[in-house]
């Protein structure tokens, strides 16, 4: 069972976005999964408040929207930290030395890969594949490509990033 | 195999690559940095424009100027001042960004006299790197369209079917099923409503062919699903797009709305009374939604979890009705397939495998890159003579195709021709296209834990063989790789691998073990060193290595000690430094900062060094030796 987060969310605000969402949708299940990547693009995670709304618009039950919402990895039931870090785990990253990086990563957040620093500044997620193979090994920071890293790298990155934020 | 037309007076063009590849290598800057530099000079026959991905990731970012057809590559944005007064203002191309030959160090200025091109044969890829993806004429230019118009006008759906199952397309997903057959299936089931479904859920890592395609030339995907929905009589299509791939699901939306905006989908295409609409769908992170029953309940927006065949699709999919699925790959091929005829295309390739394939070659290799091929080839031209060989000097280990469900091959198989059945034989599979080189560095039971690591995870859970089995294979690597092998762990590994492969319902299952049972045919030396000798022979595995400081190497610089992340060095000036083993993590930190010109740092599996326990005084050396 993966516990959903322990929120302070206004009902109204919720309700509110949602709304706005679900303008765009008929009712119909096949829009769940649609529906969930939009609520998730504006809560930044997917608030307990929320599953419920949405399974009353679509007419399933609450467990249903649950199932699929822990099913697919993209959805997250915890809130996301500021900046968000993918380690790429894709074989040729793999082979070239990525678990040294994430572990570099790990311990300079002192947090392991799929959790959140207390203080919501970071997210640290593993992604299967980016597609950028010939820079491997990569992450990303926010979406930004960082390539042919190295454990030493890792600090620089990092660093880089704290100074500028 | 540039064709490139003499432009009027002195237009030009240059063209940068706009695939993930190279906007990773900040392409998008180096566009506006040419724009603007363009501007400042007043150059009013040159355009700045993009294309999708060439390919040649490793040379990334690249660009091309046409009419010129020179190719440049590692392009940065230091270089565009001089890309722009010299070769587009005065003529001069820019030699030191031309792509040199490792082996001779020629500067090769054209694509055509680059090895990784010239033994390519490109009929998938045909305008990737060539056309700008985000303008359906560029397409069109290209012949784009055509084979459209002549189904709609001048053929049946059997005739279509017809020509299709002549060529011997096979179904480029992995599996490699008749594409012709599949769809006399789904065209002969009757129904009120029937789908035709594109899979671009590329989720095996390491590969990003589908990617590309739908970045570099989303158009031609349209065109053949369009052809294929003809074929089979549906009226609705899907294309199921990996949410990891952003710009792929933005350039495939631009190009459905073009291809309506130009007739060739919607309501009476092109006159024909056939209809045909198309909806992206995006996926959310589940590597078993590239199976066909998974994918089809995800559209459904439902768990993507496999469910027995039959029914197969052709006769109950999506919605309960008749629906075809094909892979983004397939679906390039059939436009040229119908516009050059059934036999054009049956005489590349192999017997039994026609045409081409295309991989997405990384790892170890000099170029890692995207590369199509005839059916046939061998897998030691693609490594030595496409891919460049392995860099470094180091030697090869082996090569992994298919992804997870693929396995891993030896050096005796890379005179073997590349196709279905030939990888099929090896223990390995065609698979997506990934194809992943490893070396002499790479831990082959660590290559097979890491792959059980990554299909352990997306069992969806629903076969108890898979679900069960693939933690199970997984807890006994683990204990392999961290030294705690027992002797029985290979023949359990090897028993274990047949149960989920036969109790498994789909082909994630199916096919979990292989990495597994191929690495255990071909490298069972590197399992025995792990458990007998608690040896990693690639020294990888970390909790086999040792690392120590060499007494007679170690110049007392500190750099290591100020570095080690756990305080496992012990030293001071003037004396050796020690790396305490009980504390040291196998982090390789030492070993990365020692000063090159010391490298006193070593790393040793199964066998223990004596060295001192407590730092000791560095010995005077010969001056000769400039230290620090």
């Amino acid at each position: 069972m993966i516990p959903l987060a322990t929120d302070n969310l206004v009902e109204a605000d919720v309700r509110e976005k949602l709304d706005k969402i679900f303008a765009g949708y008929k009712g119909r299940q096949e829009e769940l999964i649609p529906i969930l990547q939009e609520a998730q693009g504006a809560f930044r995670y997917l608030p307990a408040a929320a599953l419920r709304e949405i399974a009353r618009f679509l007419q399933i039950t609450e467990n249903t929207v649950y199932g699929v919402a822990t099913f697919y990895a993209q959805f997250k039931l915890t809130p996301l930290g500021r900046t968000v870090i993918r380690v790429c785990r894709g074989t040729a990253c793999h082979v070239r030395g990525s678990s040294k990086v994430l572990a570099e990563i790990e311990k300079q957040l002192g947090i392991k890969a799929g959790e959140t620093t207390p203080d919501l500044e970071y997210t640290l997620e593993t992604v299967a594949c980016i597609g950028a193979c010939a820079l491997a090994p990569t992450m990303t920071i926010d979406g930004e490509t960082y390539g042919k890293m190295t454990a030493k790298k890792v600090a620089e990155v990092l660093g880089d990033r704290t100074k500028a934020g | 195999m540039t064709e490139r037309k003499p432009a009027k007076g002195n237009q030009r063009t240059i063209f940068i690559c706009q695939g993930t590849g190279c906007v990773s290598g900040k392409s998008l800057v180096i566009t506006g940095a040419l724009e603007k530099n363009i501007a400042e000079l007043k150059l009013k026959d040159v355009k700045v424009d993009f294309t999708g991905c060439h390919g040649f990731c490793e040379q990334g970012p690249v660009a091309i100027v046409d009419p010129d057809g020179i190719f440049y590559t590692h392009v940065t944005i230091d270089d565009v001042p001089e890309i722009v007064a010299s070769h587009l203002r005065d003529n001069k191309p820019v030699e030191r960004l031309f792509y040199k030959d490792p082996v001779t160090g020629n500067a090769i200025p054209y694509y055509k006299d680059i090895k990784f091109y010239s033994m390519q044969q490109r009929i998938i890829l045909r305008n990737c790197g060539r056309i700008n993806p985000e303008r359906i004429e560029d397409y069109m230019a290209k012949g784009g369209f055509e084979s459209l118009k002549k189904v709609l006008k001048t053929m049946t759906p059997e005739q279509v079917i017809d020509i299709i199952k002549k060529s011997g397309l096979r179904g480029r997903g992995g599996a490699g099923f008749s594409t012709g057959q599949k769809w006399e299936f789904c065209h002969n089931s009757r129904a009120d409503q029937k789908y035709m479904i594109c899979n671009a859920d590329e989720g095996d890592p390491g590969a990003f062919m589908d990617r590309s395609t739908m970045e570099g030339d989303p158009c031609t995907v349209i065109e053949g699903m369009t052809i294929a929905a003809f074929a089979i009589g549906a009226s609705e299509g899907y294309i199921y797009i990996r949410a990891e791939y952003p710009l792929a699901v933005k350039r495939v939306r631009l190009a459905l709305k073009q291809a309506e905006g130009k007739g060739f989908l919607g309501d009476d295409i092109l006159g024909s009374h056939f209809n045909f609409h198309v909806h992206v769908k995006e996926g959310a992170g589940a590597f078993v939604c590239g199976e066909e029953t998974a994918l089809m309940a995800s559209i459904e927006g439902k768990r993507g979890m496999p469910r027995s065949r039959p029914p197969y699709p052709a006769v109950s999919g999506l919605w309960g009705k008749p629906s075809n699925i094909n892979n983004v790959k397939t679906m390039a091929t059939v436009p040229v397939i119908i516009q050059r005829g059934a036999e054009w295309y049956a005489s590349t390739g192999t017997e039994k495998s026609k045409g081409t394939c295309v991989f997405a070659l990384t790892g170890k290799i000099a170029n890692s890159g995207l590369i199509e091929v005839p059916m046939g080839i061998k897998l030691r031209e693609i490594i030595y003579e496409i891919g460049g060989g392995i860099p470094g000097g180091k030697k090869f280990k082996a090569v992994q195709t298919g992804g997870p469900s693929g396995g891993c091959l030896p050096e005796a198989y890379l005179d073997q021709p590349v196709d279905y059945e030939s990888l099929t034989a090896g223990g390995s599979m065609m698979g997506s296209g990934g194809m992943v080189v490893m070396d002499e560095d790479t831990c082959m039971v660590d290559v097979a834990r890491y792959f059980l690591s990554f299909t352990q995870a997306e069992s969806c859970g629903k076969c108890v063989p898979c679900r069960v089995g693939t933690k199970q294979m997984l807890d006994v690597l683990e204990r392999i790789c961290a030294g705690e092998g027992r002797p029985e762990d290979t023949a359990f590994l090897q028993k274990l691998s047949e149960q989920i492969k036969a109790g498994s319902l789909c082909a994630l299952g199916q096919t979990a073990p292989n990495p597994v049972l191929t690495t255990l045919r071909y490298f069972m030396d590197e399992y025995k060193a792990h458990i007998e000798e608690k040896r990693c022979p690639a020294m990888v595995c970390a909790a086999l290595v040792r690392y120590y400081i060499l007494p007679d190497k170690c110049m007392a610089c500190g750099i290591c000690a100020r570095a080690c992340p756990v305080e496992a060095i012990k030293g001071e000036k003037r004396m050796v430094h020690v790396i305490d083993q009980d504390k040291c993590i196998k982090c390789g930190t030492c070993q990365e900062v020692c000063p090159e010109k010391f490298g006193a740092v070593t790393k040793v599996s199964g066998e223990e060094l004596d060295v001192p326990n407590e730092p000791t005084p560095v010995k005077e050396r010969p001056k000769a030796e400039k230290s620090a």
